[in-house]
């Protein structure tokens, strides 16, 4: 595990909940709250290029939160690589905070997008990819998070039938699945990848090891996407 | 005469040879005109399909890596379709490109309303840091892409239409034009609508300016003609009636002032035809322009009997 250096003091992933305690208040938190962590944690731990220093460099990758609403894990872990202050953590949605409720990229260092509007991600994930690609640019990684609900939202089946066959194989998008969508039905979502041209593995959400080995697999010539399986949201 | 969309695709294919950050994002719609394009630049023309919140969304996706993409479809479906990725993709995401629209208010009238989208500009007036062009000619077009894609990461909107007038005037992208002086009162002749507006103010002693970029709103140029025309305006828009009526309401708040405000009716007609008939069906042929104006600055502009 990678320890940062962030105001005189590093962070591991045994910080993040102390770290989402600043912002929330509260000592514990339930499954809604930390359905992302695992997955940005190993992400920014292990598998993304980019650090605080390299924020601005064109050949970073990109880490899109589309799923916007509930950030306090995305700060965590943004405080906790050093993108941000953990000073800012208690401000997290008063007027004066760069923190909202919803990420802006204009206000929060490190993050690629503004996001809350679910949809979003994607579809912008997908013109990163092209513009990397048109700029020679063939090494960073894109990858996007949304959440299970979230692709109830057509927008991203415009997106994902899209990048399969452009051949994206520079797009990653990690769906959290947290059985949060009223319609839905079991081993939908990597089918609905597949379908168009995705390579897809289906994992557990809270399994580093996993999560790590699905992420760094290979899929030559196709997007990929890992959907992570975590609690249900209404178990 | 060719139109605004036939000089579209060569001029943009220019700027993709002559600027490796011009990139040209397509949904099905013009795809055609691009064919030689694609083949030079591959990686920088790309058609999503008909999809057209990806179409915005994957322009805005391509800007933030430092492309300046140039999004076109019809307006129906470049502004008002995908109109919240407009509102976040770009302005949220504090980035921009160049949208072009065709077949905004009637160019199409066969095609009923589906195709017709009178409202753009009112739409994005909503929105902050919009440039809009409204080009009266294919020449003018021209000239006004290129002012577009030059703007740096701005959001600009360039309204092209099959509608035209004779000659091209030399627009700048930002002011408005001075065609005729009087001294009872402004016309704003916006894009295409000018040779009509010319038709129908002949005789009067009014000011016609020629207005091919409206947001920003050229105040210092409607201020300077309110000085000999005084403070009686007309705007005559090719889009939705109406929508400019408030920037010259507010470039003239500090002065007793009237604003009669013309351009495309919010009633749908259900009619199809030509863009002669729906354009004299929304009274902006000469007859109803000279009608209606005449109306408005009455005898002091020495309105004569009919056209």
């Amino acid at each position: 595990m990678t320890i940062t250096a962030d105001e005189h003091r590093t962070h591991g992933y045994a910080d993040l909940p102390g770290l989402m305690s600043l912002m929330t208040g509260d000592e514990k938190h339930g499954p809604a709250a930390t359905s992302t962590l695992d997955v940005l944690w190993v992400l920014y731990d292990r598998v993304l290029r980019v650090t605080p220093e390299r924020a601005e460099d064109p050949g970073r990758d990109r880490f899109l939160l589309s799923k916007g609403h509930g950030p306090m894990a995305y700060y965590a872990v943004l405080a906790a690589k050093g993108f941000l202050p953990v000073g800012w953590l208690p401000g997290f949605g008063s007027y004066d905070s760069p923190l909202g409720h919803h990420p802006d990229r204009v206000l929060v260092p490190g993050a690629e997008i503004g996001s809350g509007s679910l949809g979003h991600g994607l579809p912008i994930g997908v013109g990163t990819a092209l513009g990397l690609r048109a700029q020679g640019l063939h090494d960073p990684a894109v990858w996007v998070l949304i959440g299970d609900a979230e692709l109830d939202e057509g927008s991203n089946h415009e997106a994902i039938a899209f990048a399969g066959p452009a051949g994206l194989d520079r797009l990653h998008t990690v769906v959290v699945d947290n059985a949060s969508a009223s319609h839905a039905r079991p081993g939908g979502i990597a089918a609905r990848f597949e379908a168009a041209g995705w390579s897809a593995a289906t994992v557990d959400g809270r399994d580093h090891a996993a999560l790590y080995e699905a992420f760094t697999a290979p899929h030559p010539g196709r997007p990929r996407v890992v959907v992570a399986r975590v609690e249900p949201k209404n178990a | 005469m060719d139109t605004m969309r036939d000089r579209f695709a060569p001029v943009v294919s220019r700027l993709l040879d002559e600027d490796p950050r011009v990139a040209v994002v397509l949904a099905e719609i013009g795809k055609d005109a691009f064919h030689e394009a694609v083949a030079r630049h591959p990686a920088r023309v790309i058609n999503v399909g008909i999809r057209e919140q990806l179409l915005v969304g994957a322009a805005a996706g391509m800007a933030l890596t430092g492309l300046r993409p140039v999004v076109h479809t019809f307006a129906s479906f470049l502004v008002e379709r995908p109109f919240e990725q407009v509102k976040l993709d770009f302005g949220h995401q504090g980035t921009g490109a160049v949208l072009v629209s065709a077949a905004a208010s009637f160019d199409w009238p066969a095609g009923g309303f589906t195709h017709m989208a009178p409202g753009d500009v009112a739409l994005l007036d909503t929105l902050d840091g919009w440039t809009v062009h409204v080009p009266g000619h294919p020449d003018e077009a021209e000239t006004l892409l290129r002012h577009a894609v030059a703007a740096g990461d701005d959001r600009v909107y360039v309204r092209l239409s099959v509608q035209s007038n004779r000659q091209a005037r030399p627009v700048d992208g930002a002011r408005f034009l001075t065609v005729r002086e009087g001294r009872a009162g402004v016309v704003i002749a916006v894009g295409p609508l000018l040779d009509a507006v010319l038709d129908a103010t002949e005789g009067m002693d009014a000011t016609v300016l020629y207005a091919t970029t409206v947001r920003p709103f050229d105040t210092a140029g409607l201020r300077r003609a309110s000085e000999a025309a005084g403070t009686d305006v007309v705007l005559v828009e090719p889009y939705l009636a109406g929508t400019s009526t408030g920037a010259a309401n507010d470039a003239l708040a500090d002065l007793p002032h009237r604003v009669l405000g013309l351009g495309v009716d919010r009633r749908e007609l259900r009619r199809y035809g030509t863009v002669e008939e729906h354009t004299a069906a929304h009274g902006l042929d000469a007859r109803g322009l000279r009608e209606r104006i005449g109306g408005f600055l009455g005898a002091a502009a020495g309105v004569g009997s009919g056209v």
